[in-house]
């Protein structure tokens, strides 16, 4: 029924449209010189709109900075995340900077020099030094851009460690996540699509010694202030793993092993009392609420950020940052892959 | 650069031609036609249908994201089985987004603007009686329309059509058993798409050969309008990239079909281990990247280069900076073929080249800036003429502005990590791509109508179509760089999985509002074109004073272009205002005043 109307309802739509325009086209064939050249009353109604528009657009970026400022992620939970906010909100301030200076210009322009009778244009062909120095200027600015980039880049991805970091393998498959750590060893036993079977998911070569004290959860627990290497598989498909709390992410590939390393600085019990969190959750649990759902409240989560099958949406896992006594009391708790395989 | 020298020949060698064009009937005219101003108005309409498909379908899964897992009768009318009582199912999303991609960047933003617009616009402003191989060029339609004609034929397959982005990236395009998509969709996809390749293949070649040799006496290159520079460029950067995608597409065809292991290695997959070994994923998002990003400047740089056009001839100034304009479309064509691994940050390549990459993206950000400013100082102390393609082509300079400047941000390896496709990267891709090339090819559209059907647009729903389409396509895509920056992923069938994106389902339901009024306005665009086609009012021969030299030729369209010979060129495109001249417009085919001075 509703396709239904909806199809009526543009049939109408377009049947008014034809109707305006046969209106318009007779009342046009009075009033002679009323054609479809432009008119000084045209070019004046549309600069004002450009100026109204074009402003009007920029004014609600403004609104909504303020309204959806709050979306953004809160502070980082890791400590190469300092850095990486750092660089972002440079860049952000000189992007603004740029879209806040060019918009209005162009609005402003497209305004001022609206056509008027009798008005000549100036010809105007070149400016080499004018050229010159709006290439110069974005130059300079990327090139502070870039040499801070890079730096940033290598720190996060060539990290110098003074202590040795956890190995914690995240390991990807449809649709779901699995960790699996070091041990006593913190060292992974060789694994490989070929070891598959039962209730060895991941296919941990039982045969490989390093691998007996290997730990393999569902929840990936993390100790706050310890470098964590972490190493990715995937058994199918490409999946990406993104902890954007953490300022991180990294593909999974089947075939290789990927890597990413960073040092958590939040526990999650720290960022609940974050304000923005706090704020985060409280709204969030009223929408909730308001739908008869259950009470949520704040988690590190690992996502998939890769496409990856008809689950892609809800393929996740909890991430619990936590004291390192806490850390290893739970990881005392956790089975071995010599005591469950 | 002397003027007469590449083309002293051509105008006599043109007149022989003439004499070939004879009468037509209706198969060689309107269907199997080799005339380029006919293969044009073939490129558009099969554009323009392929975009009503593409834009339908982003309002379908724009529904089902603002409104998750509910029910909707119009979703079971257009996807029946694919959506049991009206909702969604995952897969069927998944397709709709990567049909809308590939339909949008390649049917409608590279064949539907470039094929259009090069077929139309080359041999008209260079002064050609038409393409180097007028069948070369039909057989580049009829290669695309094969092509479009599958991509569509794949919506109706069983197990439905191509879901694993318009990327594609094995395995998971490569296994039927990752996800429907992958089974006989895919095929058709391939093949579409070696197809348009093609398509794409035998129009470039073509369009580099006539720019090349089929000037008219007095064009030199620094005298052709901005519009033929980005063809011509678009056209080579074509012929460089589609190659390696076609590689890359029938590796990929390999590996599904013949068991080879290109891309896929140790897969446990449906309870088993495929017997694939030693191949590599990324090896094929190197391939497709290689195309990829050079793909992104050929849906634009032609969008810029009609802009470039209509801005000039509306402000009744010459574009300012003519060789900085042409130099900044050389140097984005030059290292938009040394900038792919910026699409590959997180795949895990070596650090050392996300380092390399990262440099060579942030370098275009300066060509870009440099045609942004030189947009905006040709308005400078113009005398704006506000038809509907100059306002679309100043919605182009906005978007362009707006959509490159989040690219230094996604450029730059260290912020790329954690913006890396979440929606931050589909609000960027489409501002700076989708929108301001789409805007580029209304501008195209609305300006070049009365020489593609010699008559006019009706220029108040222009001005409709042009206002609403610019405030619902912001509307559309601005807010969803705070979604990005929420750390929202892109392609989720719905955000309800995670609750912590509970709060921004109101953001979702204003986009998709947004997105259905911006979608209704395009009704108006449709009816404006066809009623125009046979109603609008008759064109005048200059309707917008310009100085190419497709405004020389009749408005009655000649297969050949001109009826005498071929007019010869003194000056460059841009002559307007110009000081000591009688009119606002001197056209390139009237010679130097006497103690004139001509700079190109």
């Amino acid at each position: 029924m509703t396709t239904v109307s909806i199809i009526v309802l543009v049939i109408l739509a377009i049947l008014t449209i034809a109707q305006v325009m046969r209106i318009s086209e007779t009342s046009s064939a009075i009033q002679k010189g009323k054609d479809n050249t432009v008119s000084e009353k045209d070019n004046d109604t549309q600069g004002t709109l450009m100026l109204l528009v074009g402003f009007g657009f920029i004014i609600s970026v403004v609104v909504m900075y303020f309204a959806w400022g709050k979306h953004l992620l809160p502070e980082p939970a890791s400590e190469h995340g300092k850095e990486f906010d750092g660089l972002m909100n440079l860049s952000m301030l000189i992007i603004n900077i740029v879209f806040f200076v060019v918009q209005p210009i162009l609005f402003y322009f497209a305004y001022k020099y609206r056509g008027k009778k009798g008005q000549k244009a100036v010809y105007y062909e070149h400016n080499n030094k004018l050229e010159l120095f709006w290439t110069m200027v974005p130059a300079l600015a990327l090139a502070v851009l870039i040499i801070w980039g890079l730096n940033v880049w290598s720190t996060v991805m060539m990290p110098v460690n003074e202590e040795e970091p956890i190995v914690v393998e995240v390991y990807a498959q449809q649709f779901n996540w699995t960790a699996r750590y070091g041990g006593a060893d913190n060292k992974l036993g060789h694994a490989t699509v070929y070891e598959i079977e039962g209730a060895n998911i991941l296919g941990v070569d039982t045969e490989d010694a390093a691998s007996a004290d290997d730990i393999v959860t569902k929840e990936l627990h993390l100790p706050v202030g310890k470098p964590v290497l972490f190493q990715f598989r995937s058994q199918d498909v490409i999946h990406s793993a993104y902890f954007p709390h953490f300022r991180a992410q990294m593909n999974c590939v089947p075939g290789a092993i990927t890597n990413f390393q960073f040092t958590p600085s939040l526990t999650t019990a720290e960022i609940r009392q974050n304000k923005q969190v706090k704020n985060h959750v409280e709204e969030v649990n009223a929408i909730r609420a308001a739908k008869g759902e259950d009470v949520w409240d704040f988690n590190y989560v690992l996502l998939c950020n890769k496409i990856c099958g008809a689950a892609h949406y809800n393929m996740q896992m909890d991430i619990i940052v936590e004291t390192e006594d806490e850390y290893n009391a739970w990881l005392k708790e956790q089975k071995t892959v010599a005591e469950t395989l | 650069m002397s003027a007469t020298k590449t083309t002293y020949e051509t105008p006599h060698y043109q007149d022989h031609l003439m004499e070939h064009h004879h009468e037509e009937n209706f198969i060689t005219k309107y269907i199997f036609s080799t005339d380029h101003k006919m293969i044009g108005k073939q490129f558009l309409i099969t554009g323009m249908i392929m975009g009503i498909i593409g834009v339908m379908m982003s309002l379908l899964f724009r529904l089902e994201l603002a409104y998750p897992e509910q029910s909707f009768p119009i979703l079971e009318f257009f996807l029946g089985k694919w959506a049991p009582d009206g909702v969604m199912d995952p897969n069927i999303y998944l397709a709709l987004v990567t049909i809308h991609g590939t339909i949008m960047v390649f049917f409608v933003l590279t064949a539907g603007l470039s094929g259009t617009f090069s077929n139309l616009l080359i041999p008209l402003q260079i002064g050609a009686r038409d393409m180097a191989s007028g069948f070369m060029n039909a057989l580049s339609y009829w290669f695309f329309f094969l092509s479009s004609v599958i991509m569509v034929a794949s919506l109706f397959v069983q197990s439905g059509p191509a879901a694993a982005g318009w990327t594609v990236y094995p395995p998971l395009s490569a296994l039927p058993q990752a996800m429907p998509g992958s089974g006989a969709g895919m095929t058709l996809w391939l093949i579409s798409m070696t197809f348009f390749i093609v398509s794409s293949l035998l129009g470039s070649l073509n369009y580099i050969v006539t720019v090349l040799n089929m000037r008219t006496k007095g064009m030199s290159m620094t005298r052709l309008p901005l519009t033929i520079w980005a063809f011509f460029v678009t056209a080579v950067l074509g012929t460089l990239s589609f190659p390696v995608l076609l590689s890359a597409a029938l590796l990929l065809m390999f590996d599904r079909m013949f068991g080879t292991s290109f891309y896929l290695s140790d897969i446990f997959i449906g309870g088993e281990v495929l017997s694939y070994s030693g191949g590599s994923p990324v090896l094929f998002q190197h391939l497709f990247w290689f195309l990829g990003h050079p793909e992104v400047y050929i849906i634009l740089l032609p969008a810029l280069g009609i802009s470039s056009e209509i801005i000039a001839t509306n402000s009744r100034k010459p574009i300012f900076g003519y060789r900085a304009m042409v130099g900044s479309i050389l140097a984005i064509a030059f290292l938009s073929f040394i900038v792919w691994g910026h699409h590959m940050f997180v795949t895990g390549m070596n650090p050392f080249l996300g380092s390399v990459f990262t440099f060579t993206t942030l370098l275009i950000a300066i060509p870009s800036a440099v045609k942004a400013f030189n947009y905006i100082t040709t308005l400078w102390k113009g005398n704006i003429q506000y038809t509907p393609a100059m306002l679309f082509s100043i919605g182009l300079v906005s978007t362009f502005v707006t959509g490159g400047l989040t690219g230094v941000i996604l450029g730059d390896s260290a912020l790329d990590i954690n913006v890396h496709d979440t929606y931050f990267v589909v609000a960027h891709f489409h501002i700076v791509m989708g929108l301001s090339a789409i805007f580029g090819m209304f501008a195209g559209v609305y300006h070049w109508f009365p020489k593609m059907y010699g008559r006019m647009m009706n220029k108040s729903l222009g001005y409709t179509h042009f206002w609403l389409t610019f405030i619902t396509a912001y509307g559309v895509f601005f807010p969803m760089h705070f979604l990005g920056m929420a750390g929202l992923p892109r392609r989720y069938y719905s955000n309800t999985a995670f609750p912590m994106f509970d709060n921004l389902a109101d953001i979702n339901v204003l986009i998709t509002y947004f997105a259905i009024i911006g979608g209704i306005a395009q009704l108006i665009f449709i009816f404006n074109f066809f009623y125009s086609m046979y109603r609008g009012p008759k064109a005048v021969q200059k309707p917008w004073r310009g100085n190419s030299l497709e405004w020389t030729t009749p408005v009655e369209h000649l297969h050949g272009n001109w009826p005498g010979s071929v007019p010869e060129v003194h000056r460059w495109a841009y002559d307007y205002s110009k000081p000591g001249a009688e009119e606002d417009f001197v056209p390139q085919n009237v010679p130097l005043a006497e103690g004139e001075e001509s700079g190109h």
